[in-house]
């Protein structure tokens, strides 16, 4: 019996099966985007004038060399900071905070706006304790905002903040204008007044 | 009139490739969105710190990179153990971090200027002092915009 001719592949198919994992790996590939915690970073004076500040409104957090904590003068684990600063913030000490949930306590902070955390760090302190504890303040600072936010637009100032310092969101019309009345009226509610004393030298 | 068709002369036929076109160009949409360029080499050690209250950082083009932290095993003969500074691909000093910003801002459109942001990726060992160096100099040159860069996680264990 003579050989059969060898039939061809039929390649139509082939288009379909390559658009289908196209379109698989487009679904399920993330791209990996760098994250971290924005901060703006004071401009640099020679001879910076000290603020006039009562004492009563600053909380002290100091980092020493082992990594430990201390909070206006006493011991505190990292794990307590952030509750720590979310009381102190909106204590609302004279009573003229309305959307302040604090205890009023006469001996902490008079109001959010003159609230300022003040934060030491030893030259010897590691970057991670550092980063653990901005990330402990920042988090009592968001934690007011967003929930403010929350009550007054119903979406996070988180949400909210990302899309206005987007540069991409300069292409649609009005959104930044939008935008920016509300973002600016959150932070003057709870102004971020976190400030970075040099710390000791002793390397 | 026969009933079988004569055999062609000649081998297998060819495949078709029409197709072919189709599965390039998927291979180049993949890579195309899947990848992340990596644009230095590091010379040091650098695990970042864990932080979970981080933001996202915008388009590459927004953004430059400070890296710092100890030299890794194979640099550490000629450079040291003690923690250091990295500016693109090569080992620096504090004192370079000016030059650097000012040639980073140069290299973009004045557009884009007011939404340069640094980077900062450093090694969790890292000690304060050196990066108090760091945001000083950045300071200094009117580079306020920072981000500590971080990866996802829990700070407290």
């Amino acid at each position: 019996m003579a050989k059969r001719e060898a039939p061809e592949v039929n390649a139509g198919s082939m288009a379909d099966i390559a658009f289908l994992l196209l379109i698989f790996f487009l679904v399920t590939t993330t791209i990996g985007v760098d994250q971290g915690i924005n901060r703006l970073l004071p401009r640099y004076e020679e001879n910076p004038p000290p603020p006039p500040i009562n004492e009563r409104n600053i909380l002290r957090v100091l980092v020493n060399k082992d990594n430990q904590l201390l909070v206006n003068e006493q011991v505190m684990e990292l794990k307590d900071l952030r509750v720590a600063a979310i009381e102190f913030l909106e204590n609302n000490g004279t009573g003229q905070c309305a959307y302040c949930q604090g205890k009023g306590n006469p001996k902490s902070s008079d109001s959010p706006d003159d609230a300022v955390i003040s934060l030491m760090n030893d030259g010897q302190t590691t970057y991670e304790t550092y980063i653990a504890v901005q990330n402990e303040l920042v988090a009592a600072y968001y934690f007011l905002r967003d929930r403010e936010c929350k009550k007054r637009y119903g979406v996070t100032f988180r949400e909210m903040e990302y899309v206005y310092n987007d540069p991409a969101s300069k292409a649609r019309e009005g959104l930044i204008d939008d935008l920016k009345p509300k973002v600016e009226k959150i932070q003057q509610l709870f102004p971020m007044r976190l400030s970075e004393a040099e710390p000791k030298k002793n390397f | 009139m026969s009933k079988f068709k004569k055999k062609k002369s000649g081998g297998t036929p060819g495949i078709s490739t029409a197709s072919l076109p189709d599965i390039v160009f998927m291979l180049l949409f993949f890579f195309m969105t899947a990848t992340t360029m990596k644009d230095s080499d590091l010379k040091i050690e650098n695990t970042l710190p864990k932080a979970n209250q981080t933001a996202k950082l915008h388009k590459k083009q927004y953004v430059m990179y400070i890296y710092a932290g100890k030299p890794s095993e194979r640099y550490r003969a000629s450079l040291g153990a003690s923690d250091r500074i990295q500016l693109s691909d090569k080992i620096s000093t504090v004192n370079d971090i000016r030059n650097f910003v000012i040639s980073e801002r140069a290299s973009r459109n004045s557009e884009d200027e007011k939404y340069l942001t640094a980077s900062l990726k450093i090694d969790k060992n890292v000690k304060m002092g050196l990066v108090q160096d760091i945001k000083q100099e950045l300071r200094k040159v009117d580079q306020l915009k920072v981000n500590y860069t971080t990866s996802q996680g829990s700070v407290v264990e």
